[in-house]
């Protein structure tokens, strides 16, 4: 359903981030990117809808050139994918529900949706989704009075509203408590298996990646260090992908 | 990693200081720095003189009850004497030893009867054929005590002896009734509201217009706006297309409608109408929007159809409005003496606000559809095309709008320098445009997206820079001009001053939200409308309402001080008073200012710390 091949991409300074990268991803996986910080795997993530520009490679989805889209086709392939970040990105001044809500934005009118009109609908499908996330009451608190936990499931509710066949998630846990981690993980699991949507996600922990994905890729300084199921990581992949003094935690 | 200097420290700095002597020095002369002009008695004499009167504001007045008592008196006494004088002793009367005096003799004078506590000049009156009611000149002052008898010493004129009788005069002046403003206080009540409108007004509107400006000179938001060279080459073809059709539409709707923007009825009836159709056709058009569809060239181009039909019921129906308004403003208000007349003149104000936004607003709608159809247009044709076809097309656009562009800058110079000669202002700059175009076409590669918001961002912040290093004391003298003397200048160059300003303020705090929710919002498939609305307006909201109380506060003060130049406000008075070396009044004004200041200040800090 995704075909990276051959990615690349060189920041303005110099930096090559990405170097030939390729891999597929199937349709419904849950599948885990590692790699150091620094390896490329925010890069990685971003440069399938296009938030970076890739340098080089294409990008093949649901067999649309990802990579050759306009600005206005790059509209209709991002709303189907939805995102979660590191730090949850929500805007922090707006209420809960218009967070969530913000994820309706590639499908609804844009003049009507800049006046901050949504039909009833929407509204009932934004608390739906906080409901499924446990935070239904909160809906109408302003995003920056929740929690961190609480603020990266408002990031998965606005995910979700784009009924997404993909969901790509930056580090979702990296910036939560290893509890938390575990709930977020659990909801992107729940996503994964019951509503069929592939997910993509770059995690710091081995363990979180053991317990949640179906496969691994890796990352070093840009390459592509390793393509399998999470249990053929043993200890000499495993220096491969994070350096010859890394030492297995977990 | 500090280099070492060549000279030893002591010597650098003995230079250093060296230097600044140097400028000093000569700083001082040319400022004419003149300490023997500060000690100078004259000059402290009128420093005193003016720092009383400052410290006397006149803010209240009394009125005045006079009594005018007048005694015969000789300059020169005749020989053989006169008679004693012998007032009326039933009033108030002056007493003096005897009825006459060599001229410049000081001779003591008694006053009784006067009014408890008055006070008032006393004068020496000489009579003339010329002046048969006599020419008082100001001897002294007296002060009566609480019995109303009064004793002074007057020093006589040096006049010519004269044989006829002439006069002593005392005029007792008491106060009655209660304290009022003075009219300086009046006039300064008057004035100071009107500087603190024009504040209000040049806050009000130069915010309306900095915000979207701000958007298009923030380098974050316009460094992503790139576009294929087709796509450009075809906006800047399709703005002033656009822009032209959009003014003459609204030509030809005043001149088709003229014969009904007479009649109340008909105004009223289009103010109605219109306004309701075109809102009716958007929410049918928006309901019937397909989005599968939208790529289609067919069904772009029905849609760029609707759209000018919207914006062509829309246009009328502003216009209408506007029409509608100045009648009925002309009913409301008939004459200055209705009550409220200036809420009656107001709505006939709003009309006529509406009636020169019309064409602006034509323009803009038009350039605006029309400039985003053919960049559309042309972006799609750039993805479509096969790199050749698109170099081809590229060939061709671009040197038709740099000729466009070429030939419409130099038809605004005309306006300033007045060539009046078609081969300075159109076949020329045509020709270069286009071989500019030409050249741009050959060189970028047909498909690669260039920076063109950059470009937009780098035309905006030039024009904010300039316009923001022009004062608005500088601004309001070409308004005086323009609109003549009055706060309507002062409210105009404040505003501009306000737009240029604040643009610059705002669109830093632009640049420096978060970048996270704008991803965020971006990654949903947002366009750059919501992007904006959903991701950047709710960050920048408290930063923009403490910048524009800031902007109000400075306003007040530059609106106090616009009068100096004819822009209205206190400022024209206050100039008026010290110019008339009437310092008491002025001092009316400078406290007024003082306060006014003050309380904005305070009232801005407490707005700020509540809201942001
Ligand atoms: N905007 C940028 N400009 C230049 N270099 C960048 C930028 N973003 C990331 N990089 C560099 O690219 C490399 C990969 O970064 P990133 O994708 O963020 O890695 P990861 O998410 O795995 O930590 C790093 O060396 C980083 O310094
Ligand atoms: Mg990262």
């Amino acid at each position: 359903m995704l075909e990276i091949k051959n990615l690349s991409k060189m920041y303005d300074g110099g930096v090559q981030a990405l170097n030939g990268v390729s891999f597929n991803v199937k349709q419904g996986e849950f599948l885990a990117v590692i790699g150091l910080s620094g390896s490329g795997k925010s890069t990685l993530l971003r440069c399938i809808n296009r938030l970076i520009e890739p340098t080089g490679g294409q990008i093949i989805w649901d067999g649309q050139d990802v990579t050759a889209a306009s600005q206005e086709e790059m509209r209709l392939i991002r709303r189907k994918i939805g995102m979660v970040f590191q730090h949850f990105n929500l805007v922090s001044r707006s209420k809960v529900i218009t967070n969530v809500l913000s994820g309706r934005l590639g499908y609804v009118n844009p003049l009507l949706s800049s006046l901050n009109r949504f039909s009833k609908s929407d509204v009932d499908m934004a608390l739906d989704q906080l409901d499924r996330v446990g935070i239904k009451n909160q809906a109408y608190k302003r995003a920056d009075e929740l929690s961190g936990g609480q603020q990266q499931r408002v990031g998965i509710a606005r995910a979700m509203m784009q009924t997404p066949a993909m969901i790509l998630a930056d580090e979702p846990v990296a910036s939560l408590d290893p509890v938390l981690a575990h709930s977020i993980m659990q909801y992107l699991e729940k996503i994964n298996k019951e509503d069929g949507v592939t997910v993509l996600c770059s995690l710091h922990f081995l363990d979180l990646v053991h317990r949640y994905a179906d496969r691994a890729v890796a990352l070093n300084a840009g390459k592509l260090m390793f393509d399998g199921s999470p249990k053929e990581i043993n200890d000499e992949k495993f220096r491969e992908i994070y350096g010859k003094d890394a030492e297995r935690v977990g | 990693m500090m280099k070492k200097s060549p000279l030893p420290k002591s010597i650098v700095v003995g230079l250093a200081t060296l230097l600044t002597l140097i400028v000093f020095a000569y700083g001082f002369t040319v400022t004419k720095v003149n300490f023997e002009e500060t000690r100078s008695e004259k000059r402290v004499a009128s420093l005193t003189r003016i720092l009383r009167a400052l410290a006397h504001p006149k803010i209240f007045d009394y009125d005045y009850e006079t009594v005018n008592v007048q005694e015969p008196f000789y300059l020169g006494c005749p020989e053989g004497g006169i008679e004693a004088p012998n007032p009326d002793r039933s009033a108030a009367f002056i007493l003096v030893k005897s009825s006459c005096a060599e001229p410049g003799e000081t001779i003591a004078l008694e006053g009784h009867n006067f009014q408890e506590n008055s006070s008032g000049p006393i004068y020496f009156v000489g009579f003339s054929p010329e002046a048969p009611d006599g020419v008082p000149l100001k001897m002294g002052d007296f002060q009566a005590d609480a019995q109303g008898n009064f004793q002074v010493e007057v020093k006589l004129p040096n006049r010519q002896v004269k044989e006829e009788a002439q006069a002593i005069r005392a005029v007792g002046k008491t106060r009655i009734g209660a304290p009022k403003f003075s009219p300086e206080a009046k006039v300064t009540w008057e004035k100071i509201v009107e500087t603190v409108f024009m504040a209000l007004l040049a806050t009000t509107f130069g915010t309306l217009l900095a915000v979207p400006i701000s958007f298009f000179s923030a380098r974050n938001l316009m460094s992503e706006v790139k576009s294929p060279l087709g796509s450009i080459a075809l906006a800047l073809i399709g703005w002033p297309l656009g822009m032209w059709l959009g003014i003459k539409t609204s030509q030809l709707l005043t001149l088709a409608f003229s014969s009904f923007f007479d009649s109340f009825f008909a105004t009223l009836a289009g103010a109605l109408i219109l306004p309701a159709a075109s809102l009716a056709f958007g929410k049918w058009f928006l309901a019937n929007q397909n989005e599968d569809l939208e790529f289609r060239f067919e069904r772009r181009l029905l849609n760029l159809l609707y759209t000018l039909m919207m914006s062509t019921l829309a246009l009328a129906a502003v216009l209408f409005v506007g029409k509608f308004l100045l009648q009925l403003g002309a009913y409301l208000a008939p004459n200055k003496d209705v009550p409220l007349y200036f809420l009656r003149k107001f709505v006939s104000q709003l009309g006529e606000i509406t009636a020169i936004l019309a064409p602006v607003f034509a323009a803009l709608v038009g350039g605006g559809v029309f400039g985003g159809f053919f960049a559309q247009t042309g972006q799609r044709a750039s993805d479509k095309m096969p790199a050749s076809a698109a170099k081809v097309f590229n060939l061709i656009a671009a040197p038709v709008a740099g000729a466009t562009v070429a030939v419409l800058i130099m038809q605004g110079l005309d306006w300033f320098y007045q060539y009046n000669n078609p081969s300075v202002t159109l076949y020329t700059p045509a020709a270069i445009g286009a071989a500019f175009g030409l050249a741009l076409a050959f060189v970028v590669k047909p498909k690669q997206p260039l920076p063109v918001g950059t470009v937009i961002y780098g035309i905006f912040r030039t024009l904010l820079n300039g316009t923001r290093s022009v004062e608005a004391l500088i601004m309001a003298i070409v308004f005086v001009a323009w609109v003549g003397l009055g706060p309507f200048a002062g409210a105009l160059a404040l505003g501009l001053h306000t737009v240029a300003s604040n643009a610059k303020l705002y669109s830093e705090q632009v640049e420096s939200i978060l970048s996270g929710p704008l991803e965020a919002i971006k990654a949903t498939g947002a366009n750059r409308l919501q992007t904006i609305v959903f991701a950047v307006v709710p960050q920048i909201i408290p930063p923009y309402i403490s910048y524009t109380m800031y902007r109000w506060d400075i306003n007040v003060r530059m609106s106090t001080i616009i009068g100096f130049v004819g822009g209205g406000g206190i400022g024209f008075v206050l100039q008026q008073n010290i110019n008339l070396l009437n310092y008491r009044a002025a001092s009316v004004n400078m406290l007024a200012i003082a306060i006014v200041v003050a309380s904005m200040d305070y009232i801005s800090s407490v707005l700020r710390e509540k809201y942001v």
